[in-house]
């Protein structure tokens, strides 16, 4: 089944050998960073965590997406999804790696993170963290491999993985439950420290996640033999809209309690996101994006333009985007400013930073590429 | 392998009873939800310190206290803020203890640079979201860090809400004088977290600490905060003592006097 991914055309190599380059890029840009200290990137004692944290964080809901065409399919059998839950499945498989890459290249002594086993400790959510990704990951490479083998060997899947993918379903959500409790348990980080930071997460995590899920069906409708189905696209949709839907609403909330309460700590970190309290040449301006695509693609979804292929790619592309500016950077970074000391530190991602950045990227993007390719194989030979 | 197996797991179960039992007491034990005090936690020795901040204040432009911790420590001289290393400092009033301030105090008052450590506090969060273990409480209240297990991970500076916790994010040798180094003390290398120890290596020889013996006002007081006729509790005695942001539960163990 492997060699489906050793076959391809020739724009499926010059694929594989851009990533190729983005990874070395990264690497080097690693070796660097290694040697030097994290010293090389933005970060700072107020700002102690930035774009690697911050990327783990969005990546880890665009894992626990998986969960939106897994449930309709397998609880609700809802048909439409048949062709696509593999592919939610072998999503998240990347993004968990991803996610893990994203801490190791954050830890300032990456030789010792062994210590996390050797000396568990169970107060800590990183802990829980590191045990619920790992198991995530497990469970979608078994479930996603079983079902594309059976495919392959034109047979039912085993009965086995059934279970699994029952399981599957609540662990995604624990997930992201985990992460946000990473955050909304610490005192003093006000932007954090608020009940519905998980719920937020789940809300941005199942319209970001999806979005990305309908871009690699439209992409694999047109480079590939394998066509998911329009229907499935639109039924996506539908998720994204509600979801992103709520996901603003969650901000509305935030707002309100801050703003009406008027404590000071509350308003803090929000005043500085959204218009550059402090300092006016913030993250003001990726807020701002943030807000005219999430906006924007509201309209198009609620609209009739959302029948109309283009304008949907664009939306779902628009909200992708605009989560990951939300909660790829803005939610992290802005949760350290103002600091403990009500000191208002700059925050910018160095070229070095920005390079091991892209390269974990890219190397997912190859990981999700070749299982992607594997997949659309094994079902255009099915559709053949 | 098998012995750190089976330490794993009987770790593991002895934290997972705790935490759960904990939360659980936490919850159901609720006409104590207001004192998170020391005394609850350390029914021995509690060390603690006091600032007087009169006496302190006194002397804007001092950093007698300052000088001789990072002397002792070894605690690199980094000049870029963005990267420097502080066990002890100073800061504005203002920012140390934002509410007591207010509209009408003199300016003067306000911007006053004062003295900060970490509070080593009662119910320390750094300590709770360590995931390797790396810092923790000791009996008699003082929180440490182990050099040599700390990953980097930064989390605790991301839970400490003082500002307490300072990461190496170079080679800190690299602005260590050679002539500068205090033999006796380690060094530390890049990528891990560091703070002040209330100079558990003096302490654990019955030695005063470092800080302590250099103010020359005698500002800073040191000693068991449980035992009512210690030196720090002396102090406290008819004067109004200030932590820092207690109403976060944490128990800071560093009293500020006026
Ligand atoms: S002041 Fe910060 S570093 Fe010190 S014990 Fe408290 S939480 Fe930990
Ligand atoms: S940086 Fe070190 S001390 Fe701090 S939480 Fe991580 S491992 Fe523990």
């Amino acid at each position: 089944m492997f060699e489906k991914a050793l076959h391809g055309s020739r724009r499926y190599w010059m694929l594989l050998a851009t990533l190729g380059i983005i990874i070395t890029a990264g690497a080097i840009a690693y070796r660097f960073q290694l040697r030097e200290g994290l010293a090389l990137t933005g970060l700072s004692r107020s700002v102690s965590w930035g774009l690697y944290i911050a990327q783990f964080t969005f990546l880890v809901g665009v894992a626990a997406s998986a969960v939106t065409v897994v449930l309709p399919y397998y609880i609700h059998d809802y048909k439409t999804f048949g062709k696509i839950t593999i592919l939610g499945e072998f999503l998240a498989v990347p993004s968990v790696i991803m996610c893990l890459v994203f801490i190791l290249v954050d830890l300032g002594q990456p030789f010792r993170v062994f210590h996390v086993i050797m000396y568990p400790s169970l107060s800590s959510l990183m802990f829980w963290d590191t045990v619920v990704l790992g198991m995530y990951l497990v469970l979608n490479i078994v479930i996603g491999w079983t079902v594309i083998s059976a495919e392959y060997k034109r047979t039912a899947p085993p009965a086995w993985v059934k279970p699994l993918i029952y399981l599957s379903i609540p662990w995604a959500i624990s997930i992201h439950t985990v992460t946000a409790f990473l955050y909304a348990g610490l005192p003093g980080r006000d932007l954090w420290l608020t009940a519905i930071t998980g719920a937020r997460f789940l809300a941005s995590a199942f319209s970001s996640g999806p979005a990305l899920l309908v871009l690699l069906c439209g992409m694999s409708r047109r480079f590939t033999g394998f066509d998911p189905g329009e229907r499935a696209e639109r039924s996506l949709a539908v998720i994204i809209t509600y979801a992103f839907s709520a996901h603003v609403f969650f901000i509305v909330l935030e707002f309100f309690t801050a703003f009406y309460s008027g404590i000071p700590a509350q308003r803090a970190s929000l005043a500085h996101l959204y218009w550059g309290w402090g300092d006016p040449g913030s993250l003001t301006i990726f807020t701002w994006v943030s807000i005219a695509l999430g906006f924007g693609a509201l309209g198009v979804l609620y609209s009739p333009a959302r029948r109309r292929d283009g304008w949907l790619l664009a939306a779902v592309t628009a909200i992708f985007i605009s989560v990951w500016l939300e909660k790829g950077l803005g939610f992290v970074v802005g949760g350290f400013i103002p600091d403990p000391l009500e000191h208002v530190a700059v925050y910018r991602p160095t070229a070095v930073e920005s390079f091991i950045a892209a390269g974990v990227w890219a190397a997912g993007i190859l990981v999700l590429v070749i299982l992607f390719k594997i997949t659309s194989g094994v079902r255009a030979q099915a559709q053949r | 392998m098998n012995r750190t197996r089976r330490e794993f797991i009987r770790t593991a179960l002895e934290r997972g009873l705790v935490v759960i039992g904990g939360t659980a007491f936490a919850a159901l034990s609720c006409k104590d939800i207001f004192t998170d005090d020391g005394l609850k936690t350390h029914t021995g020795k509690r060390w603690g310190m006091a600032v007087d901040l009169l006496k302190c204040m006194k002397k804007e432009s001092c950093v007698d206290c300052i000088a001789a911790c990072h002397l002792g420590h070894n605690v690199p001289d980094i000049k870029e803020v963005k990267h420097a290393i502080t066990w002890i400092w100073k800061d504005e009033f203002e920012r140390v203890l934002p509410n007591v301030h207010d509209e009408y105090s003199p300016p003067a008052a306000r911007h006053a640079g004062t003295i900060l450590l970490c509070n080593h506090c009662a119910n320390p969060p750094c300590v709770r979201v360590c995931p390797a273990r790396a810092t923790w409480k000791r009996e008699d209240g003082i929180v440490v860090i182990d050099q040599h297990r700390c990953i980097g991970c930064r989390y605790c500076m991301a839970a400490c809400p003082y500002g307490s916790r300072s990461f190496n994010w170079s080679d800190p040798r690299k602005f260590l004088a050679k002539e500068r180094i205090t033999p006796a003390y380690p060094t530390r290398t890049k990528g891990t977290v560091e703070k002040c120890e209330f100079c558990v290596e003096r302490v654990d020889r019955g030695q005063g600490l470092l800080c302590v013996g250099a103010c020359k006002e005698k500002a800073l007081l040191f000693g068991d905060l449980n035992d009512p006729k210690s030196e720090v509790r002396a102090a406290m005695t008819g004067r109004t003592a200030l932590r820092r942001k207690s109403e976060l539960g944490t128990g800071p163990a560093v009293y500020y006097l006026l």
